[in-house]
């Protein structure tokens, strides 16, 4: 345990904190703009006092993910400053328009929270929308510059320096499109499964609630269209990093040997010295079918590549898997409430239902964090891939160990406060709101 | 020209980030020091008047940051690492008053949870700033040394100096002037606490006179590269009006002209600003990492300018509108 252990854990467990606060701050403008707009169109009472609560909750978020989303702005430079002196003028740039967005998207979050009773109900709608086109924004160019880290462009590297520098090549590059679409995808999936978990878990205990059935089904509205557009981008990132990061691909797969016919392998134990998985599950050619739409098609596994150029096979197949699991499973429960929803059932009538709801909550998070996992644990042991090693990069500040336990005690303890700050909320309020079928 | 064009902007944002975010810090100050029958009041005041503003306010910060990353790496990555430990425990400040603010306001707690929450948003606001003078004034020190891009003098060479200690005590006073003189005019309903915030700007105006003296005089040993630059032409000149607008916000603070208090108090600190910016120059790290020495190229800082002036098109009419929201002149 070096202090690459702990700068890796720092920055792991900074970023796996502070992408649910970024993720809800992309999510829940979205559902507090739909809410109002409801309002403005239906008039109905219940929409504006759903918005005004999702207000409430997501000024809590909102801070939390603005302060946790400095710490790593600045751990870049504190943990990686190896990596900052080369990369940064290669991609400062979308983190400089990210700085622009998530800018604007304060200062109209403050508009939207504390001006209500100061703006017509209209420009406080647009106000809202403003906030929820600035946090898609900042995350788009965030994400940005992560991509590049897996296909890195935009410039020459002649004796291990940059040259020829091109920021918007760098933007563009090959990993953006689908890292940037799968990742505001997860931000809606994983706000609209947790959001309407909330509710389905309050229609259980108060089933008459207009509040709480509105708000089901705005959240559900969301969740729904998103998931299956997720699985299908989730191909897409598939095949993609399949062409430009084929060991983070074979390691996501499990996959060692190079073949045709190459399986899909679900769970099991991979070994790295035998080079097989024990006790996966194995559907023949699917993969192959999966990445090349041929069953017979070529996939090269991870014998190709050097050992020291692997990544971290267990942990990258198995958040994988658990990423891929967690969303088939929120695809099911969308599938099944829409199936409720053509047949013209309310949904909030059906116990099992709402409990199948209640449980996929937690899992749009889960699968953002596997998801980063495989992103960023796959793409070891590089930071850039194939220019620049993490070990490399790494701060020589020794002693990285008690940031890592300071900021891991702190963020713990956020946690825990922000939960049940949230869940007091939520409880205390409940009885308070507009119910007009009494029970 | 382009990298002096992004050195203005991030001169110009640190400016704003003192003049805003700053004074939020100072509102925190005066949280934490709050006394007497009123110190309930005043808490509620300070909070009322931050609430909807300190998230824009604080993101100057990141603003800076990025620029400062894309513009001039080097400079970023050298800053990070030789003051490894002062940058993270103002983090660790920054998160901590900001997450302690925002679960203070949250009504469904009990007074003794609303209590604590209070504290750890004072203290924080208290030592977060301090810190941030001391990292400014560490860059002046000249105890950072760097060699090859590598940082060769360790990870405490110039935030433990006197100097450096001096500055985070100067922006602790400046930031608490700030925010009391700006409170006089969100308190001007209550006159009370209006006047509590009057009492407490001018004693921090005087305060800031013998913090400013030691600040110089611990230059001339601590920064004497500052030091010398603070014997140029245009040194007198600046120090003549900054004194001036320190006069008149405090004979305008003891004549209640509240509104003038605000523009001249506004005016020190964007001089005492400019002053150290022209002191410092052309160093980033005094005295081998300067602005022309390690500027990203071209292409980068020619997209960064374009960016920020786009950028401020939209940046300047938004934070027109907040302000006026919130800090118009309105009645009732």
């Amino acid at each position: 345990m070096n202090d690459l252990f702990f700068a890796r854990s720092q920055m792991a467990m900074s970023l796996a904190f502070h992408i649910v606060f970024a993720a809800l701050g992309i999510g829940m403008p979205m559902l507090m703009v739909m809410a109002e707009g409801a309002h403005i169109i239906t008039r109905k009472p219940v929409y504006l006092e759903l918005s005004q609560r999702w207000a409430k909750g997501t000024a809590i978020l909102f801070a939390v993910g603005a302060v946790s989303g400095t710490v790593l702005s600045f751990e870049l430079g504190l943990l990686w400053p190896a990596f900052m002196a080369k990369a940064g003028a290669v991609i400062g740039m979308p983190f400089s328009l990210e700085g622009f967005a998530f800018f604007a998207e304060a200062i109209f979050i403050g508009v939207y929270l504390y001006g209500r009773s100061r703006l017509s109900p209209l420009l406080h709608w647009l106000v809202g929308v403003v906030v929820a086109i600035s946090g898609i924004l900042s995350g788009i160019f965030v994400v940005t510059a992560n991509a590049w880290m897996n296909a890195p462009a935009g410039f020459k590297l002649v004796h291990g320096k940059f040259t020829e520098i091109d920021p918007v090549a760098a933007m563009l590059n090959q990993a953006s499109f689908h890292e940037v679409l799968h990742m505001t995808l997860a931000a809606f999936v994983a706000t609209g499964f947790a959001v309407a978990s909330v509710h389905a878990f309050l229609l259980l205990r108060n089933p008459n609630s207009l509040f709480h059935r509105s708000a089901l089904g705005l959240a559900l509205a969301v969740a729904g269209i998103s998931i299956p557009l997720q699985i299908a981008s989730g191909d897409l990132s598939a095949r993609v990093t399949g062409r430009l990061q084929p060991a983070k691909l074979a390691a996501m797969e499990a996959l060692y040997r190079t073949q045709t016919r190459a399986p899909v392998l679900i769970g099991g134990i991979p070994d790295d010295a035998a080079l097989t998985v024990r006790c996966a599950l194995t559907i023949p050619s699917g993969l192959s079918l999966l990445l090349a739409d041929d069953p017979s098609a070529r996939v090269a596994g991870l014998e190709e590549f050097p050992r020291n150029d692997w990544p971290d096979v267990r942990m990258v197949h198995w958040s994988f898997d658990l990423m891929v699991l967690s969303g088939f499973a929120m695809l099911a429960v969308a599938a099944w409430s829409g199936w409720f929803l053509c047949r013209r059932r309310p949904l909030a009538d059906h116990p099992s239902l709402l409990r199948a709801l209640v449980a996929t909550g937690p899992l749009g998070f889960v699968a953002i964090e596997a998801g980063w996992v495989v992103t960023e644990v796959g793409r070891q042991p590089w930071i850039i891939y194939n220019v620049m090693r993490t070990k490399d990069a790494v701060t020589p500040m020794p002693g990285i160990a008690a940031p890592f336990f300071a900021f891991t005690v702190l963020y713990l303890f956020l946690a825990f406060v922000v939960f049940s700050l949230l869940r007091r909320q939520f409880l205390e309020t409940d009885g308070a709101v507009v119910r007009p079928h009494p029970a | 020209m382009l990298e002096l064009a992004v050195t203005v902007s991030l001169l110009l944002s640190l400016i704003l980030y003192a003049l805003t975010g700053g004074a939020d810090f100072g509102g925190g100050i005066w949280d934490f020091l709050a006394v007497g029958p009123r110190a309930e009041r005043q808490r509620r005041a300070i909070a009322a008047a931050i609430a909807p503003i300190w998230e824009a306010n604080h993101v100057w910060l990141i603003l800076i940051v990025v620029v400062l990353f894309t513009g001039f790496p080097v400079g970023f990555a050298t800053m990070m690492t030789a003051l490894n430990i002062p940058v993270t425990l103002m983090l660790i400040g920054i998160v901590l008053r900001g997450s302690a603010f925002i679960f203070g306001s949250y009504k469904s707690q009990s007074a003794d949870v609303q209590r604590h929450w209070s504290m750890a948003f004072g203290i924080a606001s208290v030592f977060t700033p301090f810190l941030q003078g001391v990292i400014l004034g560490a860059l002046a020190t000249g105890k950072i040394h760097v060699a090859n891009d590598q940082v060769t003098t360790g990870f405490f060479s110039g935030w433990l100096t006197l100097f450096a200690i001096a500055c985070g005590v100067f922006a602790l006073g400046l930031f608490a002037f700030l925010a009391a003189t700006y409170l006089t005019l969100d308190a001007k309903d209550q006159p009370d606490l209006q006047n509590d915030f009057r009492l407490r700007a001018i004693w921090s105006a005087l305060a800031l006179w013998p913090i400013s003296g030691v600040v110089f005089l611990a230059a001339r040993q601590g920064a004497a590269a500052l030091f010398g630059g603070l014997a140029s032409w245009w040194a007198p000149l600046l120090l003549g009006a900054t004194c001036v607008t320190a006069v008149s916000a405090l004979m305008a603070l003891w004549w209640r002209q509240f509104a003038m208090a605000r523009v001249a108090a506004a005016g020190q600190v964007t001089l005492i600003f400019v002053g150290w910016s022209l002191a410092q120059y052309p160093n980033l790290i005094t005295p081998d990492v300067t602005v022309s020495s390690t500027h990203a190229p071209e292409a980068t800082l020619r997209l960064l300018v374009m960016a920020l002036a786009v950028g401020a098109l939209i940046l300047f009419p938004s934070l027109g509108f907040l302000f006026r929201l919130f800090k118009g002149n309105r009645r009732g």
